[in-house]
């Protein structure tokens, strides 16, 4: 078991390191780089040679005057740049241009709320998922089976944005719930207490059911459909044979069963739903990181966009680690049929 | 003599979309205390659904429409409870149901939770029904778990039943089973999915424990070799009906209903006369006219000292396993599936090949047909007077050869593509070889459907809407589509009931004379193989230990290995029951354990002797033929 930790551990480096190097592959992909099409606007602008100076002076600070693999060894951290090492192996982001700012302090709560956010949107889906995908199993072909389905396909239907607008409409209408935003605006640029907590939570009722509506529709069909299968297995009549009561058969063996889609879904839920929520976010004006990443690829502001990606990537990367363990600590056949081959 | 069950005048219907099914009509049996009464019946006859409706587990679409199911409860005498009339949820009922009343199923790889280790399914039926503390609940676990022959119980309550093999998940099944000592225990086929010699195994276990804990036994089998070891009295169903029941020797002497004389009929067994046939209870109608059997191309019968067809010679099979660890992979250890079988197959012949499961008869026919490729040794095959040497030949040859080799495979379940039509499924062969027009291939088809007695109307359908006997004729025509020489079935009918085993086992045996094919028949059924080969080969862990021609074996078996295959297959005949004492336990299949002269070990390497006759068995050197045959 020990070594089959270290084992994911040690993959997770050569994966994050692809990872990288495709990263800055596509962002490298269009013509150009942010500086040389600020430098168009500029001279279309009519701007002096003083701008054009401080331009050049933007492209060796920051080495984009380089060739491509020494601008990824610099700005990973594998070779020395103008400022020596500093990549994101000694845990420099690197610059935005946009914003003139190093990342960190551009994405710094940005993150931490599209964390927040996601976080709660991924425990909604699996809180109202698993009863209901419980009970569609059970009572197959019921009427509230039928409701529930019918209701799960209006749900994988319905544009996300479209529900955002209409939800907004009436939430705000009849419940009084702000729209837009994370927060009321006389919170934004207060520091952190009490009250702004209690007005980020209310904002976020809206988001989380808008990004999760899709995700739960559809992760109650997978795990009606899973249970189903389960609930026709010998071993459920094994235990109803002994006299296990119907609840307790169902939750100790069936559903214990399904749960593992359930667990190996982690590592995907989590890059989904935050590339679907950008739109979301921009319909809503969430100052989550979605938003951002789209500006910044738009604009080629290449440190802020790859910094922001490989992020991503060791968020997905991490969550499809930690679904392996609990799905080995879960399932003996994972933890101990491993490394047997045919 | 005071009854446990006694189930009368029970109705039990299927209401399903199609209409109503009459599962159970108006069945009357009793279970005596003590005693074991055998439920027997081919499958789809109801049987199963009475153990159901005692347990009363039935499936949804199931309703008890007449008739009571009353269980004495010895333990609290002078009441009973009538199940028909119980809700299944309600509390008496939990209680009986696994409490008093438990049982057994057939498929001891499914049934039990691959989740959970086995410590906890069997204590978890002890703490529904008995007050005990979790040391109390494991100390009687491992007590169980021993008593059902576990080799070392403080280890197995924490194994997983995917670490188990086949025997010893049924015993914990059993142990399950038996930990809260019910009053009644159903074995719904408990050894159908096993090996003669398990099977054995468990059914003296199972006898042995009713003895003990004085319970008794619903069996419900349709193995009548089963029933005539273990049970008392014998209930015999056709279409949820009671056909006809009684004591055990009453109904075996003298049997009245035709079902059951049929039954009995079908049924291989030893002492079968020369050239006798089985009957089958429905005969398969062949147009025996067929164009096929005109086109096919007999080999001639050949004499005696012909050349084989199939010279097979210390072929060798190294599984290597792997461990992985952080730095990749490397081999651990080798298994030797197959270690230097020598064989050969004469044009025409049967050659049955006999050994339980695992001890490589499967790899050793893959070999032949070079689905998988052999470590060492060599098959030639002789393709009508030229010898070809199977395991070098280049991808055209091998085409070549495969469509004079062809394959029967055991499960007719999983070896017919679903999405296939019966017509695609049987014309796979031509289309891959080129035979023929689109035309000749559909007249072609029809034929080979004519052969197996297969209505040529099926020919749009899907495998699902047909039996397994019918699947299995559907296999058959396809292997025939080639017009091979040799064909290779792998346990063909074990999957099968026994009166649809009779029909196919028959049909194998005219095609064989019909169109002068040679067969190598695997089985681990010397019945079977009995009634269908000329010669036998038996087979263990990977090595012959006894050839010779089927009377010489039956009569003479020499190596301990056979003896204690024949000892443990179950004869219709309760004067022959199953010796339970005489049955060697599991060291019987184990070649270090064996006496000398037949021990297998590091230090010795046994040979074939020829004892004559073309007998031989597999003993050190310089055993003399004498000692033997004493």
């Amino acid at each position: 078991m020990f070594s089959y930790f270290i084992q994911r551990l040690l993959v997770m480096i050569p994966t994050l390191l692809i990872v990288s190097i495709l990263t800055f592959i596509i962002i490298q992909l269009p013509p150009g780089d942010y500086l040389s099409n600020q430098l168009q606007e500029l001279k279309a602008q009519g701007e002096s040679a003083s701008a054009a100076a401080k331009i050049t002076f933007l492209r060796e600070q920051y080495s984009l005057d380089k060739p491509l693999i020494e601008q990824y060894a610099i700005w990973m951290g594998f070779w020395p740049g103008p400022n020596g090492f500093s990549g994101l192996l000694q845990g420099d982001w690197g610059h935005s241009f946009a914003y003139d700012l190093p990342v960190t302090e551009v994405l710094g709560d940005r993150m931490l709320l599209t964390f927040v956010i996601n976080f709660s949107t991924i425990l909604f889906i699996y809180i109202v998922a698993f009863p209901i995908g419980v009970y569609s199993a059970t009572r197959q072909y019921s009427i509230g089976d039928y409701g529930f389905t019918l209701i799960g396909y209006l749900g994988l239907a319905t544009p996300n944005f479209l529900l955002a607008m209409v939800l907004l409409y009436y939430a705000n209408y009849y419940f009084g719930l702000s729209i837009g935003g994370l927060m009321d605006e006389k919170y934004l640029d207060q520091p952190w207490s009490w009250e702004k907590v209690k007005s980020v939570l209310d904002h976020m009722i809206i988001p989380v059911i808008v990004i999760g509506t899709s995700g739960t529709a559809a992760m109650i069909r997978r795990l009606r459909a899973n249970l189903l299968d389960e609930l026709q297995k010998q071993y459920v009549t094994t235990a109803r044979a002994k006299g296990v009561p119907r609840l307790k058969t169902l939750v100790k063996y069936p559903i214990r069963m399904s749960l593992n889609p359930f667990i190996a879904d982690i590592g995907n839920l989590l890059p989904d739903v935050i590339s679907g929520s950008v739109i979301v976010s921009a319909v809503l004006s969430l100052p989550t990181a979605g938003p951002m990443l789209l500006e910044a690829l738009r604009s080629q502001d290449q440190y802020l966009a790859g910094s922001f990606l490989m992020f991503l990537a060791l968020l997905t990367v991490i969550g499809v680690f930690i679904s392996d363990l609990l799905l080995a600590a879960l399932d003996p056949r994972i933890r101990l049929t491993g490394g047997a081959t045919k | 003599m005071s009854n446990v069950l006694l189930v009368r005048d029970l109705k039990v219907e299927f209401r399903v979309a199609e209409g109503v099914v009459k599962a159970v009509d108006g069945v009357t049996f009793r279970v005596p205390k003590g005693k074991t009464v055998a439920l027997v019946g081919e499958s789809g006859s109801g049987k199963s659904v009475i153990s159901q409706a005692i347990m009363s587990i039935l499936p949804k679409a199931a309703h008890i429409t007449d008739g009571e199911i009353l269980f004495f409860d010895p333990e609290k005498p002078g009441n009973f409870y009538d199940i028909a009339k119980l809700k299944p949820e309600s509390r008496e009922m939990r209680e009986i149901r696994g409490g008093r009343i438990t049982i057994i199923f057939q498929e001891p790889m499914t049934s039990l939770s691959p989740l959970h280790t086995i410590g906890n399914q069997i204590s978890e039926a002890l703490h529904l029904h008995h007050k005990k503390s979790k040391e109390e609940g494991l100390e009687l676990t491992i007590d169980m778990l021993r008593l059902v022959g576990f080799p070392n119980p403080e280890a197995a309550v924490n194994t997983y039943p995917f670490e188990l093999s086949g025997g010893l998940r049924q015993r914990a099944m059993i142990a399950m089973a038996m930990i809260c000592h019910p009053a009644l225990l159903i074995a719904d086929e408990p050894t159908t999915a096993l090996d003669v010699t398990i099977q054995a195994q468990i059914l003296d276990l199972m006898q042995k424990l009713q003895q003990k804990l004085k319970m008794a036994i619903l069996l419900i089998t349709h193995d009548l070799g089963v029933v005539a070891s273990m049970a008392d009295e014998v209930v015999v169903m056709y279409h949820g009906k009671v056909m006809e029941q009684g004591t055990l020797e009453d109904i075996f002497t003298d049997p009245r209903h035709p079902y059951l004389k049929a039954l009995l009929k079908a049924v291989p067994r030893f002492n079968m006369k020369e050239g006798e046939r089985l009957t089958p209870i429905r005969e398969i109608t062949r147009d025996q006219d067929s164009k096929f059997l005109a086109q096919a191309n007999p080999r001639e019968v050949l004499s005696e000292d012909d050349k084989p067809i199939l010279q097979v010679s210390n072929l060798t099979k190294v599984f290597s396993t792997r461990k992985t660890s952080l730095f990749g992979s490397k081999p651990a250890g080798t298994v030797k599936a197959v270690d230097q079988v020598t064989f050969f197959i004469k044009p025409g012949e049967c050659l049955g090949l006999v050994g339980e499961s695992g001890c490589g008869k499967t790899t050793l026919s893959k070999m032949i047909l070079r689905a998988i490729s052999a470590t060492e040794g060599s098959v030639v095959y002789n393709d009508r007077g030229s010898d070809v040497d199977v395991l070098a030949m280049n991808n055209s040859e091998l085409f070549d050869y495969r469509s004079k080799v062809q394959f029967i495979f055991q499960d007719p379940f999983s070896s017919l593509n679903p999405r296939m039509t019966v017509f695609d499924i049987i014309s796979e062969p031509l289309v891959i070889h080129n035979i023929g027009t689109q035309k000749e291939r559909e007249e072609t088809v029809k034929e080979l459907m004519n052969l197996v007695g297969l209505d040529v109307r099926f020919l749009r359908r899907y495998p699902h809407s047909f039996s397994g006997g019918q699947r299995q004729r559907i296999g058959i025509a396809r292997a025939l589509a080639l017009k091979p020489d040799l064909l290779i079935c792998d346990e063909p009918v074990s999957a099968l009931d026994v009166s649809i085993q009779a029909q196919i086992l028959n049909l194998l045996k005219d095609l064989q004379k019909e169109l002068g094919l040679t067969y190598l028949f695997i089985s681990h059924n010397l019945a079977v193989v009995d009634y269908i080969a000329d010669r036998i080969a038996v087979m263990c862990q990977g090595r012959l230990v006894e050839t010779a021609p089927k009377e010489v074996l039956f009569k003479n078996p020499i190596h301990p290995y056979t003896k204690r295959l024949l000892a443990a297959v179950p004869e219709p005949n309760p004067d022959h029951k199953l010796d339970f004492d005489h049955l060697v336990s599991e060291k019987a299949s184990d070649p270090s354990q064996w006496e000398a002269p037949f021990t297998i070990n590091d230090d010795t390497k046994p040979l074939m002797l020829d004892l004559g006759d073309g007998h031989f068995v597999r003993v050190h050197e310089g055993t003399s033929v004498k000692d033997l045959k004493s």
